[in-house]
Formats: structure tokens, sequence, C-alpha cells
């Protein structure tokens, strides 16, 4: 389980005069839990956003499981199984929780493993999928009528239908309860367990801490730490970037 | 039901409505007012593919079925093929420029796209009207053959062949509908951001289904020469084509084929009656009255009144 995954190499992004990314350089190993961490505005969301393909990065180069992904489309790097899922839930409005799966699942199925999926084997894997984030009984109801945690769960069943290897769960966690939030970490643990790797960026430290192996701290664009949670937590530029001079 | 099923059943429905004409209707008017029906059948649905299910909004309705009926103009002083083959060319050439305005106007998103079609169909309009060959602004006569094949009278066979046209765009819809590639429409139409993080490649569905919407509104518009006899750049590019085929999915619904179908049979035929009973130029009130009235009352057109019911039996 030592094999580099994802292979990120000064890696920069900036939006006119404001440099969003400063060469940023970052491995991550098959079957890491990664909490990517840092301050609002330090450049979590536009990193996630260049791995996904949702950005284009103006300089350095990203792998992923041997292929370059620099200049690739979003929809190829999903099939390539690097997964992610919104800091805001955007659900597929117009239809149902199901469907929402089905999309994925039909997009890329046929990539992963050679053939069409037929109707049985997709009902299965949703079937599947649904079960996993405990939405069974919600399969037919449209997303609007959902909760804000079965949001977030739908969120994380459509990035899993995609079958990732890397799962880049942005936030996922905002805005729920304590409990909520348990119910969230416990998924994600499970999903890592299962194999994936998992990139969890997180506002509530408690959350990050309990389930990373690794924390990667951003702050204004740079990364200024990275190593286990309690060496970076401790780091002097990490608690400047949190609570001032 | 099957797709292979619904497409027997359509061209079953073709032929029975086909018949029940034939010796029904005595009067030849009706066959004329049909065939305007039908075509708008045609272009609703057409229209739908890119409006409705994959949510970006074409004005330009009126340039792409010029263009079929142009390429007709074309073809028959050339050479006057049968008007099967007609319909082909004018649904090939309609969707490679479907395809290039794709390319062109697709990272447009929302009222710049929309401009962006109108803008292509006044080009396409300023072109026509400056070509000699075709007639230029003062349009071109079109002698059509004394005696249409199988049928003898000609309206009879305009008739029949903008209903199979019909018949075969709404089979078409049908399908996309259920396939694989419906699913990949719905999910660019909901979040193009989400669609592309779920496998989904939006450019190339975007393309297709602008190609595949401009040529079925090129084949639409093939006939045309043959039916008004004279054909000049003012009535092909008619405004009103491009409100109509945007008004009958509204009214009728967007989400699925049934909408465009049932919008296309409502508001054409008042149209058709308005026209006769009281004026021409009544037409476009009609449509802006009736899009007032159902924005209103059923914002999800006449399916949407029929679905809310559907939806609450399977929730309890």
């Amino acid at each position: 389980m030592s094999e580099t995954l994802l292979q990120v190499r000064g890696l920069s992004k900036h939006f006119g005069g404001f440099i969003a990314l400063d060469d940023i350089s970052l491995d991550i190993k098959e079957g890491e839990r990664i909490g990517l961490i840092g301050p609002n505005g330090s450049g979590k969301s536009t990193l996630v956003n260049c791995l996904s393909g949702a950005l284009k990065h103006d300089s350095g180069s990203v792998r992923f499981d041997g292929n370059a992904l620099d200049g690739m489309p979003a929809y190829q790097r999903t099939r390539l199984g690097l997964a992610r899922s919104f800091q805001l839930p955007k659900p597929f409005r117009s239809l149902t929780v199901v469907q929402n799966l089905h999309v994925p699942l039909l997009f890329t199925a046929k990539h992963r493993a050679g053939a069409h999926l037929s109707t049985a084997q997709i009902d299965a894997r949703c079937e599947e999928l649904l079960h996993m984030v405990a939405l069974d009984g919600k399969a037919r109801v449209r997303p609007r009528d959902l909760t804000q945690i079965e949001m977030r769960k739908l969120e994380l069943a459509r990035a899993m239908a995609a079958a990732p290897k890397l799962l880049i769960a942005d936030e996922a966690m905002a805005g729920l309860s304590h409990s909520e939030v348990d119910d969230i970490l416990a998924l994600l643990v499970k999903l890592n367990q299962s194999g994936v790797t998992v990139i969890l960026i997180e506002h509530i430290m408690r959350a990050v801490m309990s389930f990373s192996d690794r924390l990667v701290c951003l702050v204004a664009g740079r990364k200024v730490a990275d190593g286990t949670p309690r060496e970076v937590v401790h780091n002097p530029d990490v608690e400047r970037a949190y609570l001032g001079e | 039901m099957k797709n292979s099923t619904f497409c027997l059943l359509t061209a079953a429905v073709v032929i029975v409505v086909f018949a029940l004409a034939m010796v029904a209707v005595t009067n030849d008017y009706f066959f004329f007012a049909g065939y305007v029906v039908l075509q708008y059948i045609v272009l609703a649905t057409a229209w739908n593919i890119l409006g409705g299910y994959t949510g970006y909004i074409n004005f330009g309705t009126a340039g792409f079925f010029a263009i079929g009926a142009y390429a007709s103009v074309v073809l028959h002083k050339l050479w006057g093929p049968p008007i099967p083959v007609l319909i082909l060319v004018g649904g090939v050439l309609a969707g490679l420029v479907g395809l290039g305005m794709g390319v062109l106007t697709l990272r447009l998103r929302g009222v710049f796209f929309a401009i962006g079609t109108l803008a292509l169909a006044i080009v396409v309009q300023t072109f026509v009207t400056n070509w000699d060959y075709v007639g230029g602004s003062r349009g071109v006569y079109i002698i059509r053959p004394a005696t249409a094949p199988l049928l003898g009278t000609y309206i009879h066979y305009l008739f029949l062949v903008m209903l199979a046209l019909a018949g075969f765009s709404i089979a078409l819809a049908r399908c996309i509908e259920r396939s694989t590639l419906g699913f990949g429409l719905a999910a660019v139409r909901d979040d193009e951001q989400a669609a592309e993080a779920a496998g989904v490649p939006t450019l190339k569905l975007k393309l297709i289904s602008t190609a595949l919407s401009g040529a079925l509104m090129g084949m639409a518009g093939a006939p045309l020469p043959y039916y008004v006899t004279y054909l000049d750049p003012t009535s092909g590019f008619n405004l009103a084509y491009a409100v109509n085929s945007i008004a009958m999915p509204l009214i009728g619904g967007m989400t699925s084929w049934v909408g465009p179908l049932l919008g296309a049979i409502f508001l054409g035929t008042i149209q058709q009656a308005a026209t006769v009973t009281i004026s021409s130029s009544l037409n476009l009130l009609l449509v802006g009255v009736l899009l007032v009235l159902f924005v209103v009352v059923a914002p999800h057109g006449l399916i949407g009144l029929w679905q809310p019911r559907r939806r609450s039996r399977v929730s309890s």
C-alpha cells in the first residue's frame, strides 16, 4: 500500500493578479487518509478544482495513478478514478436520488469494466450505494425533498458511484450537527477501509484530527505544513495562520 | 415500454391517423392546416431536445428551418429529387450547421447562448437574402409536379410525409429520453460542473444535442417550398417559427416528449382555427396570451398538471 497515487509538482494557479496557489507539491500514497486544512481563502477549494479538472492550473504538473492529468477534462479524470464531492451539494435536481446515481454509473462503467452494465447490475449497485449512505428509503425522492445531511450523503454516494481510487471530499460536513458529523466520518472511514484513498477538506478540527493519518495545511496559497496531525497543529506557521501573531 | 415497441406503436399511429384522414376528411383545406400542425410537432420536439432536455434555449429555430427549406430550393433547381431525399439533405445540412453553432456558442450560457442562436438565424437570413440563385429578397417560385407519387393529390402526399416525420421525431425524442444520452443531457441541464465530475463528457453531449435538434428542424423545413410554392426570406425565416417552437414545449411541458407533442397540437390547432375564424394576424397574440396564462397557472405545462398527482402517489 505504499504506491504513490497522486503526485503534484510545483502547482500554481492565479486569478488575474491574485495568486491562489503558489508552487504546491504533494505526494499521496494509496490508501492514505489526508486532511487538508487552512483558513478561509487559503486555496483549498482551488486546489481541489485544479486536481479534479474544474479549473486549469497555470504551471506545474499533476500525475494520478500513472497518468499525467495536465489539461485533461474533468470527466476523463473521473473515469480514471479521481472523484470529488462538492462543497455546496450540486445534485441533479430534476432527477430522483437513484437516477442521480445512474449518471456516474452509466458514464464511467464502460470505461472501468470495458462493458456496459446491465439494468440489473445498475439497480444492484444503486441499492448497494444507497444502503452504504443509509438513504435506502429515499431512492425515488427528488433532491429538493432531502435534508441537508441527506444531500451530503447523496453527494458522497454519487462520487462513490464512479468507483474512485481517490475521493476528494470538499467540506462534506460543513453546517452539520455533532452527531451528523460523526455519521459522515464513519462513512468516510468505511470507504477508506474498502481501499479508497480519501482527501478530506474540512474546517471542523475535531473531525479532521480524528480522521486523518496525515495533515496538509495551506495558508495564502502556499503549503506551510505537511505531517502527522500532531506535528501540523503545533507547527508555528499553522498556529500563526489560525490564531494570529 | 421498450423503445422498439414504442417505435412500432408510433408507426402504427401514423398509419391509422393517415388512413382516418383519407377516409373521413373530404375538404383538402384540412390537410393544409394539418400539415402546419404536424410541422410544429417536429419543430417543437426538435427544439425540446436542446431546450428541454439539455437546458439551452435556442432562438434560432427559423434559421435551421430555413436552411432545410432553401437546401430544397437549390436541389429543386439543380435536379428535382423526391421529397424524402430533400428531407435527408436538409437534415444533414442543418445538423452540420447545428454542430458548428454548438462549437461556436456552447461556451456561452443562458441568455448569451440564446442571443447567439438568434444572431445565427439573422446571419443565415442575410446570406439567403443576398443570394440571387435562390431568389434573393424577391423570393422564388417552386412549380411542384402535377401529381404526387403514391397518392395522386400533392397535399395528401405532403401531409403523409410530415406525419411520418412527426412520428420519427417523437420516436427519436423518446429514445433519447430513456437512454444513457438522456441521463447525460439531464445532468448537463441540472449542473454542468457536477455532470463533468460524474464522468459525463458535457461538451460532446451538448454538440450531439445541437446537431440532432438542428437536423430535425432542417428536416421539417425541407418540404416547405413544395407546400407554399412561393418562398421568400421573410416567410422562410419568420420569427413565428422561433416563437412557436419555444412556446409549444413551454405550454406542453419540457421534461418529456409528450410536452412538445401536446403543446404543438394544442397551440397549432388554436392558431389554425383562429386564422380562419378571426384573423391571421391574431396568431402571435394568442401565443402571448397563452404563454402568460401558462406561466402563471401551470408553470410545468400541460404534463405538469397531471404529474403532481403521480408524484404524490409514489411517495404515499
